[in-house]
């Protein structure tokens, strides 16, 4: 990288040593994660991915409208399953959401910052969503309302 | 912005091992981060052995260890050795911290990584630039602002006021707080960081400044206070035990209590 390209870059020159730039030290490359840093990370991947459950959902109103042979279509995927297992990880990402949001709405009240609180609340969202989804399947396959 | 890996040329080669001698007892392996301005070359890891019984209980008697006896070019800040000074904050088995008040056997392993603070300009080895760090405690003005004319002694506070500067005054602007926050790490340009924002709310609460909403007003921006997302690990990491995050959730508060006048600006 050039000298000049150095200085646009870097607004503070902090990196800008003339004629050879600073090296960047190490961060996530050595990091050893706490469960906050992990939780807030799934977190984000969430968001992500309820964007696709959303689209989802819209193919599924889309099928709706294309008639019944395209929404018996949908059913059949949604019923394989591949199908179950996308179902699955979407009422996973729904949990983590929820409980997510909660833990978030809470910190945004003051409340729940203390490192011990923070950390239990971090796990509960951790792992909360894997057994919430599998409660939640199991229920539904113990109702008959979802079969393999 | 984020950039999940390394650029170019501050990649980590492998360095030199300096092997314990025969015999040795108790020897711990260190991995340690090292970089040379004065020489092309990229940074690279250079690995100690050293057994834990030449040298004193710290991960700083152990670097000085290996400064003295085996390695003199190591280049680290060190100066008070007992967690007042803040000068030997690194990342040390992952996590940063004050090597003088980290003990070797407090690592998760014997194999102990140690590299200058985090997502940072490094200058040399453990030595990192952390001038944009004070410019930004440079600019929360950490100083006492009363609309009130001097008094002829102190400024004098109850009991229960000043108990609220209690956890934000204790802060020895180490930086591995900061230097631990992924927010900072994507945009330390724009965001305050954990160790400002934590002195910003120390004037913020204390009842003796009178420049609490310009204060408040000067945080109101999209970057500086609220890139914060609540990661904690600034309290996970704080060789103080003080707590950056609760310190800035309180600081949102004020930001949008009904008190709160906002400038015409």
């Amino acid at each position: 990288m050039s000298q000049a390209a150095d200085a646009k870059d870097d607004q503070t020159g902090r990196f800008a040593v003339p004629g050879k730039p600073r090296p960047l030290s190490p961060h996530l490359q050595v990091w050893r994660w706490h469960v906050t840093m992990l939780a807030s990370i799934l977190f984000r991947v969430t968001i992500g991915a309820v964007s696709v459950g959303a689209l989802i959902v819209l193919g599924w109103l889309a099928a709706l409208a294309f008639g019944p042979e395209a929404y018996t279509g949908f059913l059949t995927v949604a019923a394989s399953p591949f199908g179950l297992f996308i179902g699955f990880g979407l009422t996973v990402v729904l949990f983590s959401f929820i409980l997510n949001g909660a833990r978030h709405e809470t910190n945004d009240l003051g409340v729940g910052l203390s490192l011990k609180t923070a950390n239990t609340l971090a796990s509960l969202c951790v792992w909360g969503p894997v057994v919430l989804a599998v409660l939640f399947w199991a229920a539904l396959f113990a109702t008959g309302r979802a079969v393999l | 912005m984020v950039q999940l890996t390394l650029p170019k040329g501050s990649k980590p080669a492998q360095g030199k091992v300096h092997k314990a001698p025969a015999g040795a007892q108790n020897v711990k392996t260190y991995k340690v981060y090292r970089y040379d301005p004065t020489t092309d070359e990229s940074p690279r890891w250079d690995v100690y052995e050293v057994s834990a019984d030449d040298h004193g209980p710290m991960l700083l008697d152990a670097l000085i260890h290996i400064k003295n006896t085996i390695d003199p070019t190591l280049a680290f800040r060190r100066s008070c050795r007992e967690g007042i000074c803040g000068s030997c904050s690194m990342t040390i088995d992952g996590r940063n911290t004050l090597a003088c008040t980290k003990g070797w056997d407090e690592c998760s392993s014997s194999n102990i990584t140690i590299s200058p603070l985090p997502h940072q300009p490094v200058v040399r080895d453990l030595v990192t630039d952390l001038s944009l760090f004070y410019a930004q405690y440079d600019s929360i003005q950490p100083w006492l602002q009363s609309d009130e004319p001097d008094p002829e002694k102190e400024r004098l506070q109850s009991p229960e006021d000043r108990e609220k500067l209690d956890g934000l005054y204790e802060c020895i602007l180490c930086a591995c707080c900061s230097t631990s926050c992924p927010s900072y790490w994507w945009n330390q340009e724009t965001y305050l960081g954990p160790a400002a924002l934590l002195q910003s709310y120390r004037w913020i609460a204390d009842s003796r400044d009178d420049a609490t909403q310009d204060r408040l007003d000067d945080l109101e921006d999209p970057f500086k206070l609220y890139r914060c997302h609540t990661i904690m690990n600034c309290a996970q990491v704080c060789p103080k035990g003080l707590n950056p995050a609760k310190a800035i959730a309180e600081t949102k508060k004020l930001m949008v209590a009904p008190s709160r006048k906002k400038s015409a600006a």
